[in-house]
């Protein structure tokens, strides 16, 4: 008790106000935006009713930053723009101004610092990314190098605005994807059921729980020598690694099992056509660190696909549904599977009852 | 690196490692991680490196990392930390290789709640690096998937004296466990002019709402909230929020018929046509003899498209408010699900519109709370028990903008269809 009376308790704030951080022209002009245009890749303009003007420079990052980084880029901010900056949610960094003939010098300062400044319109904006190895108590890769890797690769198409729609790449860890949909997904996915350490599942897992986490109802309570344990019924197992965060002795990461997969035409936005979900679109690739090159050359490969066939305006996912997935593999010469062809529940709405079929 | 890459002043540069070593330990050999430190994209590894210099915890974090990298395997274990009064916000971090990598065998990490749309002074990211420095590894994420930024690297006894530092300077932590989790919110009214809501307002309102819900948890599952200002839904808060708020409009597009006629002077007609008209996907666009646009408004489903394209000729109509979605999710348990519609059009003006979204935030929550099993999101809940039992649940009224289309099958029990028209016919005319 006078150990916790000595303890300071917490001021539940909560959400703090933005406009205590905010550059002058967005409080003066809230909610009064008139239009905007891209004067340049990675800088927006925006004009108000008032008549004012802002600016915005946008920057790639690694998004895990230091002192050091963070007070170089602040630095170049206190010198060559206002003091006021924001973050989209794909971790790039974006720094307001009130005048135009600020914008060059305040690239220059950024790119002169290895900073790319992209990410616009129709670019390979940065990747939204998870923890992985770095962090993660799950993770089945890492992430931090899966997109420094990629986005070395995709350098040019960041800074410059030549793809026909913006490109939203997403990278997940495990299964759960919490780096959510994209045009393009990198997603680890397990091949081999949970190894299962017997010797600890009674002391660290709750079994009735991790029991009802299992989606296709393969894990059962068992005794196994002569202590409470669990058992997966490898057949019906889908190798999700679900139970694997609730019971860690269920072992679902493997070096070489636990391997990538590529999906594709996934959107968030509602323009032209509706929310879309990513789909499946190659497999069984290694998990290959430190550069991950062999799901980096078929993401390229899509990109390059996308690139060249796509209409100006279309997403991914809006250009595959134009020309059809049977072009979509033909254009990327990925190979077609029985893996591609969906059972889970809903399976039947994405089969095809139809004579609608391109030649 | 090529010369043309090569820094004019290599001590403020991305790729800038200091001489100096303050770090006690040696450092461990990182061959494969090395090779992230090439290549034009700013480099984590380096920025690794560079505290790595100053702190041993940092030492043993690039040694664990490198030996993940070699063995393709993830050390860290879960465990429980928390701060003084809070149950959650912190997620911990035990290294399950620590005979190894003794000083970062405890590198937790703490959730704090950005403002809505990430906006910042240098003083004061200066300011958190500066704290985060003197008690945890200096290694910040902007932001989480969810939307923290993320602390990176402390141990126990540290995380309660950083966050009675940053507490006190106006930062609280976010939710981890099953519990409402920090929000997020587009740059909306503050540079956007696609916005047609205040997601300030309505970010803060919502969360702030349920602080005691994010701090202690004790619900099924986690709970998210997403605003977005119009729908490009830039917070991807349909497939990713439990609860997302989409600002949109149900009076015209305000279409500029001068700039459309410069547009398309500027543009071409074919452009026009192939980039605006033709890709509108309820027909609701044509291109009229003298180059200026027709709207079907009635038909208009406020996609976004064409404002997109011509951004100073059209823009969302002046009769602003939102639409809700709810039960958005990723895969675990049952597969992917999109937020389904279940307020198509709100008022958020005054002071009761505002309570009024506030008031069926809690009601959703109270009746998942009550109604969810164990680790169930409130969009599978939904799923579980179907959307009227959910609507009746919360008292929404059923409204064909909900679905994609009426049923498809026969096999349900429709004796009380007549007390159920009865009801759309009451509530028609109630409306008038
Ligand atoms: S890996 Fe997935 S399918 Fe297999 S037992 Fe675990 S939860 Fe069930
Ligand atoms: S907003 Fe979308 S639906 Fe509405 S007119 Fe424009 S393109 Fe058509």
């Amino acid at each position: 008790m006078a150990e916790a009376a000595k303890m300071r308790p917490p001021i539940e704030s909560g959400c703090p106000d933005a406009f205590q951080y905010m550059h002058p022209l967005m409080i003066k002009n809230y909610a009064n935006w008139k239009y905007h245009d891209r004067p340049r890749p990675g800088v927006l303009h925006h004009v108000a009713h008032s008549g004012d003007e802002i600016w915005t420079v946008r920057v790639g990052t690694q998004r895990q930053l230091g002192p050091y980084e963070l007070n170089l880029l602040c630095d170049i901010i206190d010198q060559y723009g206002e003091g006021y900056v924001r973050f989209t949610i794909r971790s790039n960094m974006e720094i307001m101004v009130s005048k135009k003939d600020k914008v060059e010098p305040l690239i220059k300062a950024f790119e002169e610092a290895g900073y790319p400044v992209g990410g616009t319109g129709p670019s390979v904006t940065m990747i939204s990314h998870t923890q992985g190895w770095l962090h993660c108590d799950i993770p089945g890769t890492d992430a931090s190098g899966v997109v420094k890797a990629l986005m070395d690769d995709l350098y040019e198409e960041f800074v410059k605005e030549d793809m026909p729609n913006r490109v939203h790449i997403t990278t997940s860890c495990c299964q759960i994807n919490c780096g959510g949909q994209g045009d393009i997904a990198i997603n680890v996915q397990h091949t081999k059921p949970p190894k299962i350490n017997h010797d600890l599942v009674a002391n660290v897992c709750e079994r009735p729980s991790v029991v009802a986490r299992c989606p296709v109802a393969a894990i059962r309570p068992a005794m196994v020598n002569g202590k409470p344990s669990l058992e997966v019924d490898e057949k019906k197992c889908i190798c999700c690694g679900a139970c694997f965060p609730p019971c860690p002795p269920m072992q679902i990461n493997d070096p070489e099992h636990s391997k990538l997969a590529i999906w594709v035409g996934g959107k968030n936005s509602n323009a032209r056509s509706k929310p879309m979900f990513h789909k499946l679109v190659a497999a069984g690739i290694p998990n290959n660190p430190p550069r991950w090159p062999e799901a980096n050359a078929i993401v390229k490969k899509v990109l390059g696909a996308y690139k060249k066939d796509a209409k100006d305006w279309e997403r991914v996912g809006d250009w595959v549904e134009r020309i059809g997935w049977p072009r979509f593999f033909e254009l990327t010469g990925l190979p077609f599977t029985k893996f591609h062809i969906d059972n889970w529940r809903g399976a039947r709405n994405s089969l095809n009852a139809s004579t609608h079929i391109r030649f | 690196m090529s010369d043309q890459q090569k820094p004019k002043n290599p001590e403020r540069h991305s790729t800038y490692i200091q001489k100096e070593k303050k770090s006690t330990k040696p450092f461990h050999k990182t061959p494969m991680l090395d090779q992230l430190e090439s290549g034009p994209w700013p480099s984590f590894v380096t920025g690794l490196k560079r505290l790595a210099h100053n702190n041993n915890m940092m030492v043993d974090l690039l040694g664990q990392l490198e030996h993940s990298y070699k063995t393709r395997l993830g050390y860290w274990k879960g465990g429980t930390v928390s701060v003084f009064g809070y149950g959650g916000g912190i997620i911990p971090r035990f290294s399950e290789v620590a005979a190894m990598f003794p000083e970062s065998k405890e590198f937790h990490t703490l959730r704090v709640q950005p403002p809505p749309g990430n906006h910042y002074t240098t003083k004061m990211l200066r300011q958190l690096s500066n704290s985060w420095n003197k008690w945890g590894s200096g290694l910040i994420a902007f932001h989480g998937q969810t939307g923290n930024i993320m602390f990176i690297g402390t141990t126990s006894e540290n995380t309660q004296h950083f966050f009675d530092e940053i507490n006190d300077f106006g930062w609280d932590l976010g939710g981890a466990g099953p519990c409402v989790r920090t929000a997020m919110s587009c740059v909306g009214a503050a540079r956007c002019e696609q916005s047609n809501c205040n997601e300030q307002k309505i970010h803060r309102l919502l969360v702030n709402n349920f602080i005691d819900d994010m701090h202690r948890p004790a619900l099924p599952y986690k709970f998210k909230f997403k605003v977005s200002g119009c729908p490009n839904d830039c917070m991807n808060s349909i497939q990713r929020a439990d609860f997302a708020v989409i600002g949109t409009w149900r009076d015209d597009i305000q279409v500029d018929q001068k700039e459309v006629k410069a547009f398309v002077a500027k543009k071409g007609r074919k452009y026009v046509i192939d980039n605006v008209v033709s890709r509108c996907p309820t027909k609701a666009l044509s291109l009229n003899d003298d180059d200026s646009l027709a709207v079907d408004n009635r038909n208009c489903v406020r996609c976004m498209h064409c404002i997109n394209v011509m951004t100073k000729a059209l823009s969302p109509g002046k009769d602003k408010g939102i639409t809700l979605l709810i039960g958005g999710k990723r895969t675990l348990k049952i597969g992917d699900t999109m937020g389904t519609v279940i307020i198509p059009f709100m008022k958020l003006e005054t002071d009761e519109d505002y309570e009024k979204l506030r008031a069926l935030a809690a009601t959703v929550i109270d009746f998942w709370a009550e109604n969810g099993l164990e680790h169930e999101r409130c969009g599978e809940m939904i799923e579980r028990i179907g959307l009227v039992n959910f609507l009746e649940g919360v008292g929404v009224d059923v409204d064909p903008n909900m679905i994609t289309h009426p049923r498809t099958s026969s096999y349900v029990r429709l004796d009380e269809w007549d007390q159920e028209a009865a009801k759309w016919n009451e509530r028609k005319q109630a409306a008038g």
